[in-house]
């Protein structure tokens, strides 16, 4: 089998809060006052295989977002590894790692702050392919021009600068940039989240189409359930810096295992599935300060047994494809 | 239309609400015009000794010398026409405060940008020394470095510029801090370009703005410093008197009824001073987004 074109194993990531100054005097006093870490992913196990698309799934705060940008290289993972093509990034040296730097590249949230409002698209679509020697700065005009016919814009874009474009428009630049550099993986982050629905829909048959023609892999993180369905050959559901089930698509939305994968589903409206954020799921979402111990979601479940509340249930497979972390499924065993 | 154009047009229309701002905007083309133009403009050239006579020492103004043309403004005690020594001087001391403004918004802007960029202990180290640099008036470390240093052009704009870089590199430090956060860095970063590029071609360009308003306030501070070293008799020879200079040279003078050798480059100074500190005001205004109606 060959090496998926990303994995990441076991990646946590841990971001320091600083101590307010009530807990520093406590400190200076002789308190045992540990530093407040925000624990935004814990374990993650995640691979994309070349060509395929993994959906992204869960709540506000989950650390989707921390998961994406490990994924593009932004952050180095506090613990565990990353590694592209088989290969750990973190061993990569000179020409190597410059190549799987650019194999993968982000789609980022918001078109408008994504782009350098001084520069024009020209130079934002043109400027990384000819640091990067992909084009002679001489042909640079027709390899963006090329680029942005590609994303459905017209060459002429290439003069405006970003306020000057619709927020399609800025979001198809933003595209259009990230493909300069030949990427194999596109992390799209909420990509779609601040369009109109209309041109969501059209940005997201973009993504279809780009697969289809270039062979392109996908990290597609959304809120929105209906997207996911839409693009995703497997998803993964995450619940507070964990994921919790990953499955084929389909099966996924058939017949969910988890019991918060199901809550997300049955919190899926029938008909206008498209517009629906779940924040709905029953109970509050807990800090991820003070994360619940033993299975996060105890305090929600509705199937919670004494032992979900001590021990964690570590995702495994449950079916062929299909993984899961819970007791319910037998199969599951504790760490 | 360029994204620079509408920017620049809703700057300039902010920027000519104010009558006082455009009062000032024109003294200040007048006084830069009359000293780039001071060599034709000027009856006399007041560095050349040859010229000077020193029978005509502390004439009034309006006076006549031997050959028959009048000092305006009166002559100081070599004999020098007042207002060709004033046009002349606006020249230095508007070239030093320039010289010195742009070459301190250089060093200032990239060590900011570095701090803000690296974070860290480098970030903390320099921002101690900028801290510290701040706390002394500006005025101590110039005067300390020109004693040292001795009289010259380059070296009086050497100490404005070790005196007064640290207000931009603090500047720079906040502003792109805040820049720093926005996605658009991310995706430089994503995009693997190198660390100079994304800290000089995409971050400098946004934090700019509030720049060019420190630095226009800082022109004035600079030709107000330059002037006080001057008259304190630090900074430029004496052959070649800027604004202070001439100011000090008449200062002996003053009690015994012949103001104008100090008054007239006294009320240049002011002038100059005030007109830009008028342009830089409005343009804090005009470029501060909450104040912007
Ligand atoms: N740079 C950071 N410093 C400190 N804490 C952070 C940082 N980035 C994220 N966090 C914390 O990590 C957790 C996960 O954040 P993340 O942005 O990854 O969530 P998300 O799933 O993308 O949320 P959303 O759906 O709201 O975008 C949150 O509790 C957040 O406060
Ligand atoms: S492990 Fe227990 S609490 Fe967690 S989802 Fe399964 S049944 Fe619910
Ligand atoms: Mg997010």
């Amino acid at each position: 089998m060959t090496a998926p074109l990303l994995e990441l194993r076991a990646v946590s990531m841990r971001f320091a809060r600083p101590l307010d100054t009530a807990a520093r005097i406590a400190r200076a006093l002789g308190a045992n006052v540990g530093e407040a870490a925000v624990h935004a992913l814990d374990g993650v196990s995640l691979a994309v295989a070349q060509g395929e698309v993994v959906g992204l799934v869960g709540e506000s705060g989950c650390g989707k977002s921390t998961l994406a940008r490990i994924a593009v290289g932004l952050h180095a993972p506090s613990a565990g590894e990353r590694l592209w093509k088989g290969r750990p990034t973190a061993s990569l040296r000179g020409d190597a790692a410059l190549r799987a730097r650019l194999a993968a590249q982000m789609i980022f949230q918001d078109p408008l702050a994504s782009l350098n409002p001084r520069m024009r698209v020209a130079e934002l679509v043109g400027e990384a392919p000819v640091v990067h020697g992909l084009v002679q700065r001489a042909g640079r005009r027709g390899y963006v021009a090329e680029l942005l016919e590609r994303v459905g814009l017209d060459a002429s874009v290439a003069r405006r600068y970003p306020h000057q474009l619709s927020g399609g428009q800025r979001a198809r630049v933003g595209i259009a940039r990230a493909l300069a550099v030949r990427p194999e993986l596109l992390v799209c982050d909420e990509a779609v989240a601040a369009l109109d629905v209309s041109v969501q829909a059209q940005v997201l048959n973009l993504f279809a189409a780009l697969r289809r023609d270039l062979g392109l892999a996908y990290l597609f993180i959304s809120h929105d359930l209906g997207v996911v369905r839409y693009l995703a050959d497997r998803v993964a559901v995450m619940y507070l810096g964990r994921i919790v089930e990953s499955a084929p698509a389909e099966a996924l939305f058939a017949a969910p295992r988890h019991p918060y994968t199901r809550a997300l589903l049955a919190e899926m409206p029938r008909l206008e599935v498209r517009r629906k954020r779940f924040a709905a799921v029953r109970g509050e979402i807990p800090s991820p300060l003070a994360p619940p111990p033993g299975c996060h979601f105890h305090p929600r479940c509705p199937h919670a047994m004494p032992r979900c509340r001590m021990q964690r249930p570590e995702l495994a497979e449950v079916a062929p494809g299909r993984f899961a972390a819970c007791f319910l499924d037998v199969t599951a065993e504790p760490q | 239309m360029t994204h620079d154009d509408t920017l620049l047009r809703r700057l300039a229309a902010d920027f000519a609400a104010s009558r006082l701002a455009l009062a000032g905007l024109a003294l200040l083309a007048a006084i830069a015009a009359a000293a780039i133009l001071a060599p034709w403009l000027a009856p006399q050239n007041p560095y050349d000794l040859a010229e000077l006579d020193l029978a005509a020492s502390r004439l009034p103004p309006g006076a006549r010398s031997a050959d028959g043309t009048t000092f305006w403004l009166g002559t100081d005690g070599q004999g020098r026409d007042m207002l060709s020594a004033i046009l002349y001087g606006l020249r230095i001391s508007i070239g030093v405060g320039v010289a010195a403004t742009l070459l301190a918004l250089a060093i200032g802007a990239a060590v900011g940008l570095v701090a803000a960029w690296a974070g860290g202990r480098t970030e903390s180290v320099v921002m101690r020394v900028v801290d510290l640099q701040l706390s002394f008036p500006a005025i101590l470390i110039a005067l300390v470095l020109l004693a040292v240093l001795g009289p010259g052009v380059g070296k009086i704009v050497f100490a404005l510029v070790a005196a007064q870089w640290a207000y931009y590199a603090r500047t720079v430090r906040g502003a792109a801090l805040a820049e720093r956060r926005k996605e658009y860095v991310d995706a430089a970063v994503v995009l693997a370009l190198p660390r100079a590029r994304i800290l000089f071609g995409h971050l400098l360009p946004n934090v700019l703005p509030p720049l060019v308003v420190v630095a226009t306030v800082q022109v004035a501070n600079a030709i107000a410093l330059e002037a006080t070293l001057s008259f304190l008799g630090l900074g430029l020879p004496v052959t070649e008197p800027s604004l202070g200079l001439l100011i000090a040279n008449g200062y002996a003078y003053l009690l015994s009824g012949k103001y104008w050798i100090s008054f007239f480059p006294g009320v240049a100074l002011a002038t100059t001073i005030v007109a830009v500190n008028l342009v830089g005001d409005r343009l804090r205004d005009a470029l501060n987004p909450r104040l912007a109606q």
